[in-house]
């Protein structure tokens, strides 16, 4: 049953941050990390625990120390693991470790079971790293709010989930961590539950937390029924067993192309909806709902990578699904310019930001569909520092403002919010694919696979590279230059944000610039360290798909190509916000029909509206609630009473009280049954 | 005596029975009504087994008299119990059970 071969080291697992470095010389040498892996996610339990049942009597303080103390443990223990695998050879990187036996029915075993790889431990990295400077910038962001403990309960539940999803080692355990940061998603948007989101719809925080839901679980199903396909062709849920069987269809064609293309389509149903992608990218802009720091660990960072990961996870059966790839690629780049117009004419900070989230999902998913899957989780990687930058420098700048969200209410913080502004462009700059920053060396080596699997492609996702320079720079000359637009009393509430939460903008900022140098092109450290996570299951004698190669000086030139895109939508930026002022509004008195339908985000939400939920709506009052629920289900119930209590009504006469008519009944009783006997 | 002679008495003793119980409205005539019928039957018991030689019938009669015995006991409690609840004895006038 259990392999919870930890009792007999105990004491040296609890705290393993706290003996410095003896223990990790122990861990090295001694004790190997693969028993301890459960300890990774355990942390946030604890803390959602501690939080969740004792936090209500405790300091903001304690509150805070707890929750992010637990990601930082996590962290630490991450990097732990780190370091075990990087001592092992490349294509031995796998440590699994089986806690116990959750099903066993028949030919279906499944076990709570956790396995990290290359990739997997990446995804770790990120999460717990990321996810522990959001945890102490929320300590700052969150102070004085109601439910300061719920609020970090969440965050550490949040964490614990997303950990089960990139660290289970079966297709029913990353479900489990799906849902379940689904679940927090679900919480967190609905944070501030008693107030209104959206004045011109209506929409209330707890109604955007719902639309997130349903619209997620739309794309669950997809992903459920492609798991059932999965155990039905492979007969497992277990990565290992499953991609094992699917790489060996490399060589021996066992398993056809069609059940390939199923079963990717059908899990790229379950990527679309939780990393929002065309078409059910509608929820994220609206779980923007929720507190900043939420936005930045999950709705940009983390949770809506998940859809990513588990698509790079399932590699080896989407290289062999040509058609599903090419459906992921053209459904990424669709996102990827979709949203990016969209976030031309929004002026909400936080929804021009999701928007380029779902702009720049739209772009992981676009290398996962050219077979360029390291690309993919270096985009992933390098977009959850910056992301989580901008996200956390923007409520720095609503945190400063008295929480005013719209940049047209903003101006000329570049003076007054210092720190904010440079770490805030240093992001703008990763993100618009400036050279020398993190996003530029993932984005382009996205760019470049593309355009080696398709020009015509290549042009489209370059074009949306250049608005994603002119939104960013239209927001942050908006933001912090030009004239201050604020009313009085929020210009002299005006501060910087407290130290807790400039650092961890500042640690962000250093790593937007920094993560992007393991990635450089034909030194590519990250390339080396993921690239046996992807090809472990190709069986010898059989291979990937052949990649194209282009020359080294094709490459450079593409690079200045997008790097100049940048610059044009940065410079159009600059002349259309800063130079000219009002030439915006000029533009969109021109445009007025192209400006209005982006300005009405394409009108999905009214189409979706028209489509989906008012039919929905209208069904389920008029005939789900009003004919079947009350006709029918109701007329069953109330009617089969009716009957009885109408024949009661009859019968009941019988019973007169009077004893006399008993015994009446009982002589005639005997007198009938005489008469039988005697006739007989 | 023919035992046909016995078996009619018994069985005009047992029909007095019957109608008492069926038609009066006195509980304690009802209750003597029982008796009657009780003892038509003890008649019988007794004719038959003079007849057949047999001493079985004759012992049943005394357990039919002990079971009576017990049930005047029983019943006259009943209706002396019910009789202090809703001073009157006629059974139609005690008919709460009912619908």
């Amino acid at each position: 049953m259990g392999h919870f071969g930890y009792t007999e080291i105990a004491g040296s697992n609890s705290r393993p941050q706290g003996a410095g470095t003896t223990l990790k010389v122990s861990f090295n040498f001694k004790i190997s990390m693969q028993q301890y892996l459960w300890v990774i996610p355990f942390f946030p339990l604890l803390g959602f625990i501690i939080n969740g049942l004792l936090g209500r009597k405790f300091s903001e303080k304690i509150v805070g120390v707890v929750a992010a103390g637990a990601v930082l443990a996590s962290f630490i223990t991450a990097v732990l693991t780190f370091a075990e695998l990087l001592g092992l050879a490349p294509e031995s990187r796998v440590l699994t470790q089986t806690l116990y036996q959750w099903l066993a029915t028949g030919n279906l075993g499944i076990d709570i079971a956790f396995r990290l790889d290359a990739l997997s431990m990446t995804m770790v990295l990120v999460v717990t790293g990321v996810g522990f400077l959001i945890h102490v910038y929320s300590i700052g962001y969150m102070h004085g709010e109601r439910g300061f403990f719920r609020f970090f309960a969440f965050l550490n539940l949040f964490m614990f989930a997303m950990l089960l999803l990139v660290m289970g080692s079966n297709f029913l355990v990353m479900f489990v961590g799906w849902e379940g940061v689904g679940l927090c998603s679900y919480l967190l948007i609905g944070f501030y539950y008693d107030r209104i989101f959206d004045e011109t719809t209506g929409l209330t925080c707890s109604g955007a937390g719902t639309k997130a839901f349903i619209v997620n679980r739309i794309g669950d199903f997809g992903f459920l029924l492609g798991i059932f396909l999965i155990f039905a062709t492979f007969g497992s849920l277990d990565f290992e067993t499953v991609f094992a069987k699917a790489g060996a269809s490399l060589a021996t064609h066992e398993v056809s192309t069609a059940i390939f293309t199923a079963i990717a389509l059908l899990l790229f149903i379950g990527a679309t909806g939780k990393s929002a992608q065309l078409p059910l990218y509608v929820w994220l802009p609206d779980a923007m709902a929720g507190p900043t720091p939420v936005s930045a660990l999950i709705h940009a960072a983390t949770m809506v990578t998940a859809g990513v990961y588990m698509v790079a996870r399932c590699s080896i059966i989407y290289v062999q699904a040509p058609i599903a790839m090419n459906i992921v690629a053209i459904v990424g780049l669709a996102t990827a310019v979709f949203a990016a117009t969209i976030a031309i004419t929004a002026t909400d900070i936080k929804k021009i930001l999701a928007y380029s989230t779902v702009s720049q999902l739209g772009y992981m998913f676009l290398a996962c569909g050219v077979g360029a899957f390291t690309a993919g989780i270096f985009h992933l990687m390098t977009h959850a520092f910056f992301k989580a930058l901008l996200f956390l420098g923007a409520g720095s700048v609503m945190h400063a403002l008295s929480g005013e969200t719209q940049i047209t209410k903003m101006g000329g913080l570049k003076k007054l919010t210092p720190t904010t502004f440079r770490t805030f462009l240093v992001a703008g700059l990763a993100i618009a694919g400036i050279p020398g920053l993190s996003g530029f060396f993932s984005k382009d080596e996205i760019l470049w696979k593309t355009f080696l699997h398709s020009p015509v492609l290549y042009v489209i996702a370059l074009v949306a590279a250049g608005v994603t320079a002119f939104y960013m720079f239209r927001m942050i000359f908006s933001v912090f230059y030009g004239t201050p637009r604020m009313d009085a009393a929020v210009m002299h509430h005006l501060h910087e944000s407290p130290k807790v939460m400039t650092v961890p903008l500042m640690i962000l900022a250093v790593l937007s610039i920094i993560g992007g140098y393991v990635g450089i092109p034909h030194l590519n450290q990250f390339e080396h360290w993921l690239e046996p996570a992807f090809t472990r299951f190709v069986p010898a004698g059989a291979s990937l798909p052949a990649e194209a190669h282009g020359s080294f000086g094709l490459e450079l030139g593409l690079m200045a190509l997008s790097v100049i895109v940048a610059l044009i939508g940065i410079y159009i930026a600059y002349q259309i916000y800063l130079v000219k002022v009002g030439a915006a509004d000029r533009a969109a008195t021109t445009f007025s029909g192209l400006y209005n339908l982006l300005k009405h985000k394409w009108y999905v939400d009214e189409i979706y509206d028209a489509l989906f939920v008012r039919p929905l709506m209208w069904l389920s009052e008029k005939f789900f609630w009003k004919i079947f629920d009350v006709k029918i289900i109701d007329g069953a119930v109330n009617g089969s009473a009716k009957l009885f209590g109408g024949l009661a009504s009859v019968l009941r006469r019988w019973q007169t009280g009077i004893v006399q008519n008993y015994a009446v009944t009982v002589v005639l009783g005997v007198i009938v049954i005489l008469g039988y006997l005697l006739m007989r | 005596m023919p035992l046909v002679y016995y078996l009619l008495l018994s069985a005009l003793l047992f029909g007095i029975g019957v109608a008492g119980v069926l038609l009066r409205r006195n509980a304690i005539v009802i209750f003597m009504s029982i008796e009657l019928m009780l003892n038509a039957v003890n008649l019988t018991f007794v004719a038959f087994a003079a007849h057949f030689k047999n001493l079985e019938g004759q012992i049943f009669v005394f357990f039919v008299m002990v079971v009576a015995a017990a049930e005047v006991a029983v019943g006259l409690a009943l209706i002396v119990a019910i009789f202090r609840v809703k001073q009157t004895v006629f059974v139609d006038e005690i008919n709460l059970m009912k619908w």
